[in-house]
């Protein structure tokens, strides 16, 4: 299916291809003097080349081979990248299969041709490579993107399940299929239990990115997603360690025997490996948060610390053999919450998007290289092995999450179901991680090593297509209890102040527990390290530009409500109902909660959306933009046509008027400085226009009908203190009154009303006005009516 | 881990502890709260409780201003009324009494039982709705059965208190936000001419409906020996 999709973009891609592969066989004939093994080092290649090239100048000369990695290697990215896309056109198609099934096909179709055209695939994965340059950008988008409260919330489960349900099933898959080796019948004897055990290590690394994306749509409730996630995060680094470990053992074993004190130091090593590796990444991410703190003027390097540190960790720990997985995820989750408030807002987009698309490259070749090595001779079917291989991997995955669970269960306020450990169970998806730890055995120590790798190609196949496509009906089928978590303004806050009772009443319990704990991390977290860490008076935090940001959507969206309804105008208040209704717009709820999340006396992220391959689409301020260019246009064009007055003019342009700013004082320069601001206002908040957002609420009778106005923009008008606008307001109130009669007397809703402060303030003196405005209003209620409903901040088209 | 609370402080005076404690039976039967407690956590309550008054039979608000960990609270007050507040300890539909004793302390306490699974669909609904009502009582301030915009915008602004860099008007817009966001929810269709006067307890309760109080409105009392008492 993924495939019919992307062949409109393929082709081109194919023919690039084919002319790459027959460019590099003509290449290849030419340079048949040379030696075969050039092909791996492309440098003696390229001095050889042009050492002939010495000899006889040609006009047009071809040398394919000195760029060969490289080229086959973005050929490959951008191949994938065009594959995205055309998955991601057909909407349906995402909720049915995961991404990294297509990103498997491509890889084999990739590999079809290669070996359909007898080509050696570029030798992109070795040891080195894998450890230090593809894994880490991996590991450290895993870390950065950590939703950090419901990981803490669930430590103890995830650590015991992470941990314990990795080498569980390590151990339990290895031995298992040791005992099969021992069959005489199946030809597998030579098998010892080393390389057994070393097998079960790679095979029991899952990586259920696939899952949480389905997780993600279903809503599953929390603790289940965070298990999951933190499995995802942690279990590679248990693996990785594991398996060097146990490489370890099998260069010793080869020398001489393995006596029991060395186990013993395997376990202990086990354990410096990992506690090591987290206090390295944390005492690295302090550092790069401290750091951030004097990079304000020179923000364009603040993304290039994130990341030279977090790679720094990484490195430095591997040099003390110590776990650089877990190092640069505790690297990534330590400096995270400081250095987003450091770096500027441009820098942050940069560092959230530069993670994403290194660790989806780094993701995306390995998948594709998966691809490539399926297709190949370098096979050894051995159908025992792979039968007992996938068998063991789903009875051990069973046996060790139901038995961990029925533990940790029992220390739990709230266990997980029965449904919730099947799911866990089934998401046991094995991925880029097996594979490429299987590739990179040695074969010198594995002369079965093909036998491994195939076995590992098969589980994978199995559970990323089988699996990763069945398991959203499956949620869905067994109905696992969900979060409901709707975009809700209202919920956002009444969690909170869940929050903030529940560290209350244990204050005044007296007792702890992790409510308090943390609360107390809070306090120490403001107390030292935030000042520590924090640039000190910054420009007021990025709450400012954000709020700024929401501000300058509002009043764009109400030029753009104003200019749309202009073309609706002919029904009004049909219109009115229709948005009277309309719930918030799920961007308005993200940015609400973007303020209540940043500016909490307790700062949490409570968004749980994660996904390897994308970022929340950002507001397209682009369009914000063009939706400006237009209204100018348009108040140019009204300018033009030289009329003083608003109301002659025909009911579509009063709309736009109405909404925009007051109209009827030809005041053209004046508007059109007022128009520039409102472009650029990110340089000057002080003369961007205010936009009056009144609130009629109703607390008691209708008689007690109160006016309260707010702006939403930074610049607040005094409140009665300018008879005038009160006078204007009452006016139009008391013409509800007799015109319409009770009107929603109301409501939450708020009436948004664009009046130009500066206007009002500088001109209130002039009569003229007051009188031109009574008129307007009286003349104009009807489209008032009809845009009262149309509160930028609570709907949008 | 729980048991660290007391390790810091110092130990509570034990003169009387033993004739004044009251045992579990009394409480169950004298005044069924939604969620009894066990014998161990009613003395654990009751030497803090001690703690907390000085030694008196009663709590007086300024008797919570010695509990340091609540300074930063920024819903400190909301909180310490709704200690007092006659609604939660059953004693009236309004206003606030004067002191408390650790029968009335227990009450309060017994809102942040954890929901046992053992218990049927019918006793978690109870339960939950008590849980809600109580949480309800924080917001109407002024016990007329009604969140009105001001008590939500004050809500708000407290909540927003803890940051002095964000702006009244801007907690306010959420305040309006979510008020328009509940009447949408709540009343569906809005007539021109109706008018929504503030979220009623029904209206309260259908916002909850998505989330599961049952995990979220909860503490962890010393020992969680879960014996359904929900009556």
């Amino acid at each position: 299916m993924g495939f019919q999709m992307l062949v409109p973009f393929s082709p081109w891609n194919w023919l690039l291809l084919l002319v790459a592969f027959k460019c590099s066989e003509a290449s290849s004939d030419l340079n048949e003097s040379t030696n075969s093994t050039a092909q791996h080092e492309p440098n003696v290649r390229f001095a050889a080349a042009s050492s002939e090239a010495d000899e006889k100048i040609s006009v047009f000369a071809l040398d394919y081979d000195y760029v060969q990695i490289p080229y086959e290697v973005t050929l490959w990215i951008l191949l994938a990248s065009l594959a995205k896309i055309g998955f991601h056109l057909y909407h349906r198609l995402p909720g049915l299969m995961p991404e990294s099934c297509l990103l498997i096909i491509v890889g084999a179709l990739v590999g079809a041709i290669i070996f359909g055209t007898d080509h050696k695939s570029p030798p992109v994965m070795d040891t080195s490579i894998y450890f230090l340059y593809l894994l880490p950008p991996i590991v450290l988008e895993g870390g950065y993107f950590m939703p950090t409260r419901p990981f803490f919330e669930n430590i103890g489960s995830i650590l015991w399940w992470a941990g314990l349900g990795a080498l569980i099933n390590a151990f339990g898959i290895g031995l298992s299929l040791y005992l099969i080796c021992q069959i005489k019948a199946f030809g597998l004897s030579d098998v010892n239990l080393l390389q057994n055990l070393l097998f079960g290590s790679l095979i029991s690394a899952v990586d259920p990115v696939a899952v949480l994306a389905v997780f993600e749509e279903a809503r599953v409730n929390e603790p289940l997603y965070m298990m999951i996630f933190g499995e995802a995060l942690l279990n590679d680094g248990i693996s990785v360690v594991l398996y060097n470990i146990l490489i370890a053992f099998t260069k010793m074993h080869k020398f001489e025997d393995i006596e029991p004190v060395d186990i013993l130091a395997g376990c202990a090593r086990f354990i410096i490996v990992g506690v090591g590796g987290v206090f390295f990444g944390v005492i690295f991410g302090f550092i790069s948060a401290f750091i951030t703190r004097f990079t304000q003027n020179i923000s364009a390097i603040e993304p290039l610390i994130v990341f030279m540190f977090s790679y720094l960790s990484y490195l430095a720990a591997e040099t003390l053999y110590l776990s650089g997985i877990l190092a640069i995820t505790a690297c990534a989750v330590t400096m995270k919450k400081y250095v987003e408030e450091n770096v500027s807002q441009t820098s942050y987009t940069t560092i959230k998007y530069f993670m994403k698309m290194l660790s989806s490259v780094s993701e995306t070749l390995i998948f594709i290289f998966m691809g490539v090595s399926t297709i190949g001779k370098n096979h050894e079917w051995n159908w025992a092995f792979i039968c007992f291989t996938l068998a063991f991997c789903q009875i051990w995955r069973a046996i060790s999450v139901f038995a961990l669970f029925y533990v940790s269960n029992q220390f739990r306020t709230f266990p997980f179901s029965i449904k919730d450990q099947c799911i866990i169970f089934y998401s046991g998806v094995r991925g880029a991680g097996s594979f490429s730890l299987a590739f990179l055995l040695p074969l010198s120590l594995f002369p079965r090593k093909k036998m491994f790798v195939t076995a590992t190609l098969v589980v994978i196949y199995f559970t990323v297509f089988i699996q990763g496509i069945t398991i959203g009906p499956l949620v869905r089928y067994l109905d696992v209890k969900k979060t409901n978590k709707k975009e809700s303004i209202n919920e956002e806050l009444h969690i909170r102040l869940m929050d903030h009772l529940k560290a209350g009443i244990e204050d005044v319990c007296g007792q702890w527990s992790h409510y308090q704990v943390r609360d107390k991390f809070k306090k120490f977290d403001h107390k030292y390290l935030r000042k520590i860490l924090i640039r000190k008076n910054q420009p007021k935090s990025s709450i400012v530009s954000l709020y700024k940001k929401l501000e300058m959507k509002q009043a764009i969206e109400m030029v753009e409500t104003g200019i749309l309804s202009s073309t609706a105008f002919s029904i009004p208040h049909q219109a009115q109902r229709i948005h009277g209704t309309k719930r918030l717009s799920p961007e308005d709820v993200e940015s609400m909660r973007d303020i209540l999340t940043h500016n909490m006396y307790q700062v949490r992220q409570r968004t749980l959306s994660y996904n390897k391959y994308n970022l929340k689409p950002q507001t397209s301020e682009k369009q914000a933009k063009e939706i400006l260019i237009r209204r100018q246009n348009t108040l140019r064009e009204s300018m033009r046509k030289g009329h003083s007055l608003p109301w002659g003019k025909p009911a579509g342009t009063k709309n736009i008027r109405y909404l925009s700013f007051p109209y009827g004082h030809p005041q053209p320069a004046r508007r059109d400085t007022r128009v520039d601001d409102f472009t650029d206002n990110d340089s000057s908040d002080s003369e961007f226009p205010s936009i009056m957002f009144k609130a009629r609420s109703r607390t008691g009778t209708l008689q007690e009908r109160r006016l309260t106005q707010e702006i939403i923009p930074m610049k607040s008008l005094p409140r009665g203190g300018k008879p005038h606008h009160f006078g204007y307001q009452r006016n139009t109130s008391q013409e509800e009154h007799v015109g319409v009669g009770r009107r929603e007397a109301l409501r939450p809703k708020p009436l948004f009303h664009a009046v130009d402060e500066e206007f009002e303030s500088g001109e209130e003196s002039e009569e003229k006005i007051s009188e031109s405005e009574s008129r307007w209003s009286a003349e104009y209620r009807p489209s008032r009516q009809h845009h009262r409903s149309h509160s930028p901040l609570l709907q949008r088209k | 881990m729980h048991p660290v609370g007391f390790s810091a402080e110092p130990a509570p005076p034990k003169i009387g502890l033993s004739t004044s404690l009251p045992t579990q039976g009394i409480f169950r039967a004298a005044h069924p709260p939604p969620l009894a407690f066990s014998s161990d956590q009613i003395e654990q309550l009751h030497r803090r409780f001690k703690q907390l008054s000085g030694d008196q039979p009663t709590i007086r608000k300024e008797n919570f201003n010695n509990v340091p960990d609540l300074e930063l609270n920024p819903i400190r007050s909301k909180i310490v009324r709704a200690f007092f507040d006659n609604r939660n300890l059953r004693k009236g539909s309004s206003g606030l009494a004067d002191e408390i004793n650790f029968e009335d302390f227990l009450t309060i306490m017994s809102y942040f039982r954890p929901i046992d699974t053992t218990m049927d669909e019918e006793q978690v609904q109870l339960c939950r709705k008590e849980k809600l009502r109580f949480l309800f009582h924080m917001y109407d301030s002024d016990s007329d059965g009604r969140i009105t915009l001001e008590e939500y915008r004050n809500v708000v602004e407290e909540l927003l208190s803890g940051n002095p860099h964000i702006e009244k008007e801007s907690a306010r817009s959420i305040a309006d936000g979510a008020m328009m966001e509940a009447a949408s929810v709540c009343v569906g269709q809005m007539e021109p001419d109706q008018v929504y006067e503030g979220i009623t307890f029904d209206d309260f309760l259908k916002i909850w409906q998505g989330i599961d109080i049952e995990t979220k409105m909860h503490v962890r009392f010393l020992n969680m020996e879960t014996i359904a008492l929900c009556h």
